[in-house]
């Protein structure tokens, strides 16, 4: 069984740890913040200039002022700060952000990804995603392993626009846990029912199987 | 020094077409909706503006791109707004795309008399192109030049009649740095006070870097997406 956006979701809250600075990305990585473990304690910022984002707000709690960088209204929480985005920009492009999880539509064998545009369709802009996989210490994608007509989304070569060059270490989809090793892709877990052969048979790029690959446990 | 204007009119005197403005907000939040509205009035054209985002379409900088006032956005995203997509797929607007970082970094720098500034962002992408690239640390960045403008428009939450500027929440965003780029930098504000009432500790932007300012009247203050947990 393929996992839905909230598992592969609580797939990557398991990759937080105590202390982390944290940028989620628009989609499924927003989504992790509803997985954070709660024995641990996890600052996320947000980069058009909130650290310490808190869960959506109740209705009469609505707040124009108060919105993350998907535009979605949220609170704050205790201990959270406010700054413009030259500051924000500042911790992310200075290596003060642990981790970064951000949406991709496609990724290569050497961890280039392409997020931003599809030229001739689609023309969104890249917002903050060039500046954090320039910079973030760990990046970690979450998509689905193939697109909507079942293409694989990890490749030998990207042929859509890059947002950057290297800088993926880890690509968490519905089917698998995929590390970006220097030998190229390596396959980490399965989703639970899924087969070996089914993910190196959606996968267009060469990828290592060391052994027995054990299921996610979610 | 009194900087105080009566209105989005009087703050703006001097706009002409062809102009290059510089407008804070990120999405809708802490866009200076009273200016947009006046440009909106006035009906200048040809503009080139400097915002991360363009509005939607019948708010914000939207309202602009509606009337076709607008010749060129620098931004970092433009999601969101159909009119937009509209014109810049049929060559009526010119868009140059800036990662969101390095853009208000040159707003910054160009505030900050920082000509130019090498950033990581875009290292390896279609940004880079034409851009100097050098080595630092065994790591490769791109060249990005300042950005100033002929008006810089920001919003804040408290504004004094010297120009000290206090924001709120998340509504800082660019108006911070746009707010020392601009030739001429023009403050709306939802309250001003008699210079002396804002705490000097809790000032955002001094005071020095704004030129007018005005207390605007009922501010929408619309919200894109009303996300909530009940």
């Amino acid at each position: 069984m393929s996992l839905d956006k909230n598992e592969i979701a609580k797939r990557i809250a398991k990759e937080l740890k105590d202390g982390y600075y944290v940028n989620l990305g628009i989609g499924i990585p927003t989504l992790v913040a509803n997985f954070i473990p709660k024995v641990i304690e996890v600052v996320l910022q947000s980069e058009n200039g909130l650290l310490g984002i808190g869960p959506f707000p109740i209705k009469k709690e609505l707040d124009a002022d108060l919105i993350n960088a998907g535009k979605q209204t949220v609170t704050y929480v205790k201990g959270a700060a406010f700054f413009d985005s030259a500051t924000s920009f500042a911790m992310i492009r200075g290596g003060h952000i642990d981790l970064t999880v951000l949406g991709a539509f496609q990724v290569n064998e050497r961890g280039d990804i392409a997020s931003w545009k599809i030229p001739g369709k689609m023309i969104k802009g890249m917002g903050g995603a060039m500046d954090l996989v320039a910079s973030a210490k760990n990046i970690i994608v979450a998509m689905t392993h193939t697109d909507r007509k079942g293409k694989s989304k990890l490749l030998k070569e990207c042929n859509l626009p890059l947002t950057g060059v290297s800088c993926v270490k880890r690509i968490v989809t519905d089917i698998a846990v995929v590390d970006i090793t220097p030998a190229g892709f390596k396959l980490i877990e399965r989703a639970p029912g899924v087969s070996v052969e089914e993910i190196v048979e959606k996968t267009e790029a060469p990828i290592i199987v060391n052994g027995d690959i054990p299921q996610m446990q979610l | 020094m009194n900087k105080t204007v009566m209105d989005a009119f009087e703050a703006l005197r001097g706009l002409e077409d062809n102009m290059t403005l510089m407008l804070g907000g990120f999405g809708l939040c802490g866009i200076p909706e009273k200016a947009i509205q006046a440009m909106h009035n006035l009906g200048v054209k040809g503009l080139t503006c400097i915002s991360n985002n363009a509005g939607v379409d019948d708010f914000g900088l939207g309202i602009l791109l509606e009337r076709h006032q607008i010749k060129k956005m620098i931004s970092s995203y433009v999601g969101e707004n159909a009119e937009f997509e509209r014109q810049l797929l049929s060559g009526e607007l010119e868009v140059e795309l800036n990662p969101q970082g390095t853009l208000a970094e040159r707003c910054r720098a160009g505030g900050a008399g920082i000509p130019a500034f090498f950033v990581p962002a875009g290292y390896g992408t279609e940004i880079a192109e034409g851009k100097e690239i050098r080595k630092f640390n065994g790591k490769m960045f791109l060249l990005e030049t300042a950005l100033t403008a002929d008006f810089a428009i920001v919003k804040a939450w408290k504004g004094d009649t010297a120009g000290n500027l206090i924001y709120r929440h998340t509504a800082n965003n660019f108006n911070n740095m746009m707010a020392m780029a601009g030739k001429i930098t023009i403050a709306e504000v939802e309250e001003l006070v008699p210079a002396g009432e804002l705490d000097p500790n809790c000032i955002h932007t001094p005071g020095i870097f704004v030129q007018r300012v005005f207390q605007g009247e009922k501010y929408e203050k619309r919200i894109e997406f009303a996300t909530t947990s009940d």
